[in-house]
């Protein structure tokens, strides 16, 4: 295996890992945050739409850390800049 | 497959480029616009009003009570950048229906444009609200350390409400592509009525992100 082949079974690789276990933990963390929130409409029905507009902004935060994780996938598969350097140096 | 509407360039200039991103959302801008223009031709104040004004009258005082109940004083001033920001990722999100239609949010330069506008309207209303001196206070809010914190946070949320927008919206569209190679009798109708569901959330998202960021600048407290 020489260099460009190493990165691109590691980017390709790593693509989809980044991606699946790092949707892991903020699936659970909105899970509990939904729960909490169902909870409280629960027991006070009268403030369901400020229960529902801090779970919104909560689940927000939440999701930008899976967010985080969809970046760096997108990077390395679309914008790797190993690959673009290996491509340039073995075309080039 | 084109990954996004980006690539199919119709003229490209010297620093610019008109590709089918920018031609899409001229066409939902016309639509918008054009909408608007004819239900507000003959406005009335008593009871009986037309079904249109009716609709626009419940997203517009609809957005007004999330303003007010945010705890920001004078829900105007905000009102008509907020609610274009709602109407827009609506229409954006509903045009899927048309066939051989493509949502310009489905874009990274669009959502990254939206996002930017949140950007520069945070300080605006923060400024022109409360002073200079006043919002600039904020960012040394707890402790004087906390300034790289709360800057890198600035742009973080940014970068966060693009992206949200473009994966869900882009994700809406291109998983009822993948589900036609798969199983293509039922499924993608139902995968595109749950893509307007997520779409019409996202922008409602969006909309009560920028409001939340925009109340922490002008009250100087978090929601």
């Amino acid at each position: 295996m020489d260099g460009v082949m190493v990165v691109a079974v590691i980017s390709i690789v790593m693509g989809g890992l980044t991606i699946a276990i790092g949707s892991i933990g903020p699936a659970l963390g909105q899970a509990k945050a939904i729960s909490t929130a169902l909870n409280a409409i629960a027991q006070q029905p009268d403030e369901a739409s400020t229960i529902t507009r801090t779970l919104f902004v909560g689940l927000a935060m939440i999701e930008s850390m899976a967010i985080y994780c969809f970046v760096v996938s997108m990077i390395l598969i679309f914008a790797n800049p190993f690959w673009k350097y290996f491509i340039s140096k073995t075309g080039g | 497959m084109n990954l996004t509407s980006d690539a199919s360039v119709f003229w490209q200039g010297d620093f610019i480029n008109l590709n089918l991103t920018i031609v899409t959302t001229w066409v939902v801008i016309i639509a918008m616009v054009g909408l608007s223009w004819m239900v507000t031709r003959h406005l009335s104040t008593t009871v009986k009003t037309t079904r249109w004004q009716n609709a626009l009258e419940v997203v517009i005082l609809f957005i007004q009570t999330q303003i007010r109940e945010l705890g920001l004083p004078k829900p105007e001033r905000y009102l008509s950048f907020v609610v274009t920001l709602f109407i827009f990722n609506a229409f954006c999100a509903i045009g899927n229906i048309i066939p051989g239609y493509e949502s310009p949010t489905a874009s990274l330069s669009t959502t990254t444009a939206l996002a930017v506008c949140v950007f520069l309207a945070v300080p605006f209303f923060g400024i022109s609200e409360r002073g200079l001196g006043h919002y600039l206070k904020r960012y040394i809010e707890p402790n004087f350390l906390m300034l790289p914190v709360n800057v890198i946070t600035e742009f973080s949320r940014t970068l966060a409400l693009a992206f949200r927008l473009f994966g869900n919206m882009a994700s809406d569209s291109m998983i009822v592509g993948i589900i036609l190679l798969v199983a293509p009798l039922i499924f993608p109708i139902v995968l595109q009525v749950f893509g307007l569901l997520t779409g019409l959330v996202q922008a409602y998202i969006f909309t009560i992100l920028a409001l939340v960021y925009i109340a922490a600048a002008v009250s100087g407290r978090e929601g």
